[in-house]
């Protein structure tokens, strides 16, 4: 546990070694509060939520999420410092952990720093605090997935590039599943039972649940499942690279 | 303290490490050489855990490394090759790190990081970020985070490649000192190192061991070993003749300087003595004699190549 919670450290002292962290952080911020304002019509809906947020959320995620998670693996692969890493007294699963958990903590901070938007929506209105409390609970439940898959794609690769991209598209795929963009091209071959399951298997839908103030089991379930099982996969992708 | 035993690592068709068996104990600094590609990097990232074995395993201080890589890697130094360390941590943040893995936290890792610094004589830069530090620099950071938590066994991937002279002298000079209490691996393709530090050397090629023995051994089976350098004065000719028909002196050659000539001895057969005698008698001034106690180089090359033959072309004086 102590173990963890050193890498834990280290990641999080790397991130705002450089200018990573804050170039991430403002870049969310500008995307999250444009897309609430301009395209979400914060103010023309005329309504007490953060909805306008968080339905924008999912694709900022998309595509920013990846930006953290490609360096993980990748960076220390290239760089050699897998080495180092590994020879240290600590098992693979706790630096896969150490490594998620401190991204995972990164994305709470950008995420925390939206809340200029809920101090706005609760100086105009009176909205359902409870619920905004689900819709980021959920949100940081959806951004834990995405950096598990990322890192387990990582993992995969020397090149952040090509972790970035694969990344996107996986996190693409997964967020979209419950689309008719991804239905339709299973939907000729497939049978019901299996479209179904790709539905259930969307980041959206579950999200899109979290949002709505209910705060159900089997979402959290889904969401930690989800990032148990990428986890797990990092960990299987990690000790392939040693060639167990 | 450490022991090998038939550690072999292939990736797909490739054996890069073949049945690789032999022991290390307290107080021996073991000079792993070969060519590159040979598989020493290989083998050293097997003991340490870092590559899983395909078969046979490595014990480190009696832990088996296969069932139990964390154990292994509590009691061992390792520097890998290239010393990789995170750039933008500062030389001792870095530390803090690794002392903090380690299990070392407030006055003792302060206390270790400390003395992990001045051992590799690092003190000056411990706030610098370890991407700007320069190559020599960097390599003792490595150094330091092998050292930090004083192991008995210390496995070291080329410590003193990219240094400058004095920096050399200055890891070798760090190597000499501790090997006393500790078992010692270090791998290099400098020869002069092995002479210099190591109690014993492990020449492999294609992944095999093939020559385990002191640096003196090696180098007696240099062909060179116990030959004669001489200038003389007077009738090179003459001499040359005399020496050739010695029956303790194998060959004599010409060198590039026209006064000296070159004699390989028999096996076994120290010849300086007759040399000075034969010279005096036939009254053929000696200027300088010096006997040559074989070179480490030569003998790599040969059995690396696997030729192994000691009586081929005449080599180069």
């Amino acid at each position: 546990m102590s173990d963890i919670l050193t890498l834990f450290r280290r990641e999080m002292v790397a991130y705002f070694a450089t200018p990573l962290a804050y170039v991430f952080i403002v870049i969310f911020l500008v995307l999250a509060g444009s897309f609430t304002f301009f395209m979400g019509s914060f103010f023309e809906r005329n309504q007490a939520d953060l909805e306008a947020f968080f339905q924008f959320l999912p694709w900022l995620y998309v595509v920013l999420v990846p930006a953290i998670s490609m360096r993980l693996w990748a960076e220390e692969i290239n760089s050699g410092t897998i080495e180092l890493l590994l020879t240290l007294p600590i098992t693979t699963a706790q630096a896969v952990l150490g490594k998620f958990l401190a991204a995972w903590a990164f994305t709470a901070v950008a995420l925390g720093l939206t809340f200029p938007l809920w101090l706005t929506v609760n100086y105009l209105g009176s909205p359902d605090n409870g619920s905004i409390l689900a819709g980021y609970l959920g949100a940081l439940f959806m951004a834990g997935g995405y950096l598990a898959v990322g890192a387990f794609v990582s993992a995969m690769t020397r090149n952040q590039v090509i972790a970035f991209v694969i990344s996107v598209a996986v996190s693409f795929a997964l967020t979209a599943s419950g689309a008719p963009l991804v239905l339709n091209f299973f939907s000729p071959w497939a049978s019901d039972a299996v479209l179904d399951f790709i539905r259930t298997l969307s980041f959206l839908g579950h999200f899109q649940d979290i949002v709505k103030g209910v705060l159900d089991l089997r979402d959290v379930v889904y969401f930690g499942s989800l990032i148990a099982f990428f986890l797990f996969c990092n960990t299987v992708a990690v000790n392939r690279f040693k060639g167990a | 303290m450490i022991e090998l035993d038939g550690l072999t690592k292939r990736f797909g068709e490739h054996t890069a490490v073949d049945q690789v068996s032999f022991s290390v104990g307290k107080g021996e600094v073991l000079g792993f050489l070969g060519p590159n590609g040979a598989g020493k990097s290989t083998t050293m990232r097997m003991i340490t855990g870092f590559l899983t074995p395909t078969s046979g395993t490595a014990r480190v201080g009696g832990i088996d490394v296969v069932r139990d890589p964390v154990g292994v890697k509590e009691q061992l130094g390792y520097l890998p090759e290239g010393a990789p360390a995170y750039p933008d941590m500062t030389a001792g943040g870095f530390l803090k790190f690794i002392a903090s893995v380690r299990g070392f936290s407030g006055e003792e890792a302060m206390r270790r990081i400390g003395l992990a610094a001045e051992k590799a004589n690092i003190t000056e830069v411990m706030l610098q970020p370890i991407g700007t530090l320069s190559k020599g620099f960097k390599r003792r950071v490595g150094l330091a985070q092998a050292l930090l938590h004083d192991p008995e066994i210390l496995i070291m991937d080329e410590p003193t490649d990219g240094l400058d002279p004095n920096q050399k002298h200055e890891v070798r000079r760090l190597i000499s000192e501790m090997s006393g209490d500790k078992a010692i691996v270090i791998s290099t393709h400098i020869l002069e190192e092995v002479e210099a530090i190591c109690s014993r050397a492990i020449v492999i090629a294609r992944g095999q061991v093939v020559a385990d023995e002191t640096p003196a051994e090696l180098e007696a089976r240099s062909r060179r070993h116990n030959g004669v350098r001489v200038r003389l004065s007077g009738d090179v000719e003459t001499a040359e003749r005399l020496l050739s028909s010695d029956n303790c002196v194998d060959l004599v050659t010409r060198t590039e300087q026209a006064d000296v000539l070159f004699c390989f001895a028999k096996p076994g057969k120290p010849i300086a003595a007759r040399i000075a005698d034969l010279m005096r008698d036939n009254n053929i001034a000696v200027q300088e004699l010096e006997v040559e106690r074989g070179r480490l180089d030569d003998v790599f090359r040969d059995i690396t190549k696997g030729t192994q033959e000691m009586t081929g072309e005449t080599p180069h004086v």
